[in-house]
């Protein structure tokens, strides 16, 4: 059998850290036109953080008459008022803010756009989110997000060294700004589920840096007269092709996801498409560069005699 | 290497425990019921599912203002009947607060006012200025006990309505989710909860004019209560009656709604006790009007033409068939100790939830095809060995998902086919070790316990940092959210047990069967 994994080449030899100048400003460029785009144009927040109303109707008969439930329901009065089609064209979205006066106003909408609309459609689903609810979400979903990116620097930290700790938190950093900026840029609807693709983002991407600075580990007890410089190279085109192959697996599960998982995950399924690429570059490009900065060679003569070089050859 | 039985044994009862609780999943309802009650499918989340989530918030502000009110009310006869002067006397969310403007009264109405609520404490202000507090012990308490009995009567009237497995949990301080699966329209629900139901009978006052009432000439124990058909602002039609509560809702054992000259009505039944008193009050008061009082608003003034005595009644409003209905079973239920809002509403059709679960199936199927080719075409046989293993892990996944009762939502399944695509990093990790120790030189059998010893702990760190991830997800996310995060963490653990122990099996066995020269990848 032709096996994929005998064509990839063997024993890279590519000098990463001599583009981490060009890595830093790459990064920089996305990290500020992320915040830029954040700054300006912001968020499309869904329901869940900026509260309001959303309903998913579906005609009974034929594709739906956009244009007349449009002025139908902008009719009423309620505010601001956006319907889409949802995947097909019977299937319609609607989206109303929140509604001036309290918990109970939103009810009250609810009920109106309904009678307004008629018979016709069936609702498959109606969800409405109140003021506190939004707050606390909103809340909830920083606190999520800011913990942990720190727990796993923490994490870093004490299974690695502070420095490795620090290139892991500025790569994290980074994939969440720029995941951010992809949902600033695109319009993509940011919503709980979000939340949940950019903490995952977060886990994946610390998968990566740890294999990584696991080799980086090994290598610095390995080699005791390599240089950091050397060492930090010679990790990354050791790992480079698991990095690449298992990059490849989660792309390929969440492209099914993408293609496949329906609309109502549609938003979760690009943001982790784009987050399995910035997290295999951030890995890369971000979170190994950095250690180059770093003595690593001190941190491994202070241990050499406690740390216990492995041996390996014990097969039975 | 060779097979270490313990590895086998462990490897096998696992496999069959997770096969054994997935296996409800894959069957047919029919079957299904006759498998005992711990073998059970996973559960659906709603958005899979259809159905209603309410998100209620005990209005426990009205609770305590209503109380305030009542002190008031103590606190205004004591001083009086003590001829003590006093100003100011009022009302807030946290007690009451009166100024007693004698110096040498202060001592007696201190003593007075410390009495009436064993509940609040007093505090002391300048020029006579005293405050009565509820306690932080007495609120805790009270709205222990409010939230309690909100969350009894929540049940009892959905329980009315005849809904199935729903589900009534308190949240928070004083909170309360509604789960209603396969609810469809949750407006009947909502118009039912929107509702405390407090009934109360009142005498009419007639000592007050129709024009006095407009003029707000009203006694002090009289108040002026609108029509409940009464259009809003419509002061003109109110009722005037007596502020004392001659019987209230808690004394009726049974409503109903029935018919009477064509008309809806809700008939009612008053216990023993209540009985008693309907009677005397309908001797004592013969001609005169009574007001049924719900939510604040009359429903009926209905004139006494002979005394009661059977201790049953009817009230005729302008009642629709589905008013009326509403009305006898909130009676039924009874009344909330305090008005409820609906936060949050989340409410989806059984039409969507079944397109979800579709969807849901498609991309996983898929997805585990694209994974499993993907590893068959970078590593052969060796991608194969990892794709048995990867399919043991979603028997394994599914089988705990269903053993502890957690539910799947479809965030929950984009969790299970992510497991997927990352569950294979283990292998891969194992795989790309075994490549390098061969080609320094290792012996095939001594490169491949090398790979797995070496990759070991790179995969133990990496897969922990994604599960803080996850628990953390956990912990502040709500809904389909945690449905995620719980697919994600443990499809961590099983893919770990899988990845490792599953594939370390099946190449041991192949290297003692196949005795290879060199390593096929």
């Amino acid at each position: 059998m032709m096996l994929v994994r005998r064509f990839l080449p063997q024993d890279t030899k590519f000098d990463f850290v001599s583009k981490r100048l060009f890595a830093y400003a790459l990064t920089c460029v996305l990290v500020v036109g992320s915040c830029v785009s954040m700054a300006t144009k912001g968020f499309n927040f869904g329901i869940d953080f900026a509260g309001g109303i959303l309903m998913e109707v579906k005609t009974k008969s034929g594709p739906a008459d956009l244009a007349l439930m449009r002025s139908t329901v902008s009719h009423l009065e309620l505010g601001e008022v956006a319907l889409q089609e949802f995947g097909a064209p019977d299937l319609i979205l609607i989206r109303l803010q929140r509604q001036e006066g309290g918990e109970q106003a939103q009810q009250v909408a609810v009920v109106k756009v309904k009678t307004a609309l008629g018979e016709g459609y069936d609702y498959r689903r109606t969800e409405f989110v109140g003021p506190k609810v939004g707050e606390e979400l909103i809340r909830g979903g920083i606190l999520a997000v800011v913990l942990s990116v720190l727990a796993i620097a923490v994490y870093i930290w004490f299974r690695f060294e502070w420095q490795f700790g620090i290139g892991a938190l500025v790569a994290t950093f980074h994939d969440v700004i720029t995941t951010f900026g992809v949902f600033s840029l695109t319009g993509l609807e940011f919503n709980l589920t979000s939340v949940a693709a950019l903490l995952t983002i977060v886990g994946y991407s610390i998968n990566d840096t740890v294999v990584e600075y696991d080799r980086v580990r090994e290598n610095l007890r390995k080699y005791k007269s390599m240089n950091t410089y050397d060492i930090i190279n010679l990790s990354v085109n050791e790992t480079l092709a698991r990095t690449f192959l298992t990059g490849g697996t989660v792309f390929v599960s969440v492209l099914a996801l993408l293609l496949f998982g329906g609309e109502v995950i549609r938003g979760f399924s690009v943001a982790m498409l784009w987050g399995v690429i910035v997290g295999t570059y951030s890995s890369i490009y971000v979170a190994m560069p950095i250690l180059y900065h770093f003595d690593l060679r001190s941190i491994t003569k202070g241990k050499a005699a406690a740390a216990d070089v492995e041996t390996g050859d014990e097969a039975s | 290497m060779r097979i270490e039985t313990w590895k086998l044994v462990l490897v096998a009862l696992v496999f069959s425990i997770g096969v054994l609780f997935a296996l409800p999943n894959a069957l047919p309802a029919s079957v299904r019921a006759s498998l005992p009650s711990w073998l059970h499918p996973v559960n659906l989340g709603l958005d899979l599912q259809g159905g209603s989530h309410l998100l209620l918030e005990v209005d426990i502000k009205a609770v305590f203002k209503e109380q305030a009110t009542s002190l008031v009310e103590t606190a205004r006869s004591q001083l009086r009947k003590e001829s003590i002067r006093y100003l100011g006397l009022g009302a807030s969310v946290d007690g009451i607060h009166v100024t007693i403007p004698e110096p040498e009264q202060r001592e007696k109405a201190s003593e007075l006012l410390r009495k009436i609520d064993p509940g609040t404490e007093m505090v002391v202000g300048d020029n006579g200025a005293v405050a009565l507090r509820f306690t932080e012990f007495s609120i805790a308490e009270r709205r222990r006990a409010v939230v309690g009995q909100s969350i009894e009567i929540v049940r009892r009237r959905i329980d009315e309505l005849g809904t199935r497995e729903s589900t009534i949990i308190r949240q928070g301080d004083d909170r309360i989710l509604v789960q209603l699966p396969g609810l469809q329209d949750p407006e009947q629900v909502k118009r039912l909860l929107g509702k405390t139901a407090k009934l109360t009978f009142h005498l009419v006052d007639h000592a007050v004019s129709p024009q006095d009432a407009l003029a707000g000439r009203i006694p002090p124990g009289s108040e002026a209560l609108p029509l409940a058909d009464a259009r809003e602002q419509e002061i003109t039609r109110s009722v005037v009656v007596r502020k004392r509560v001659e019987l209230g809702g808690e004394s009726l054992v049974d409503s109903q709604a029935s018919f009477s000259e064509g008309m809806p009505v809700v008939n009612f039944r008053f216990n023993g006790q209540g009985s008693k008193r309907f009677g005397a009050i309908t001797v004592e008061n013969a001609g005169k009007q009574f007001a049924i009082v719900l939510d604040g608003k009359v429903i009926s003034a209905p004139v006494i033409r002979e005394p009661i005595l059977g201790g049953s009644g009817m009230i005729s409003g302008n009642f629709t068939v589905q008013t009326a209905n509403d009305l006898a079973l909130l009676l039924r239920a009874g009344a909330l100790p305090a008005p409820l809002t609906i936060l949050e509403e989340r409410t989806v059709g059984p039409d969507l939830g079944a397109d979800s679960i579709q969807a849901g199936k498609t991309a996983s199927i898929i997805g585990l095809v694209f994974v499993a080719c993907f590893m068959v075409l970078v590593y052969g046989s060796f991608g194969l060995f990892a794709d048995v293993a990867l399919l043991v892990n979603l028997v394994l996944l599914l089988g705990l998902l269903s053993m502890i009762g957690a539910t799947l939502t479809l965030p929950g399944i984009a969790g299970i086919v992510l497991t997927m695509g990352m569950a294979v990093d283990a292998n891969v990790l194992i795989f790309e070790r075994m490549r390098e120790e061969f080609r320094l030189g290792r012996g095939i059998v001594s490169a491949c316990t090398a790979g797995f010893k070496r990759a070991l702990v790179t995969i133990v760190d990496s897969q922990l940092t994604t599960l803080i991830a996850a628990i953390l997800l956990y912990q502040f996310g709500t809904g389909p959210v945690r449905g995620f995060a719980v697919t994600l963490a443990i499809g961590l653990f099983t893919s770990m047990f899988t990845a490792i122990l599953v594939v370390q099996l099946m190449i041991t066995a192949w290297l003692k069967y196949a005795r290879p020269k060199a390593l096929p990848i």
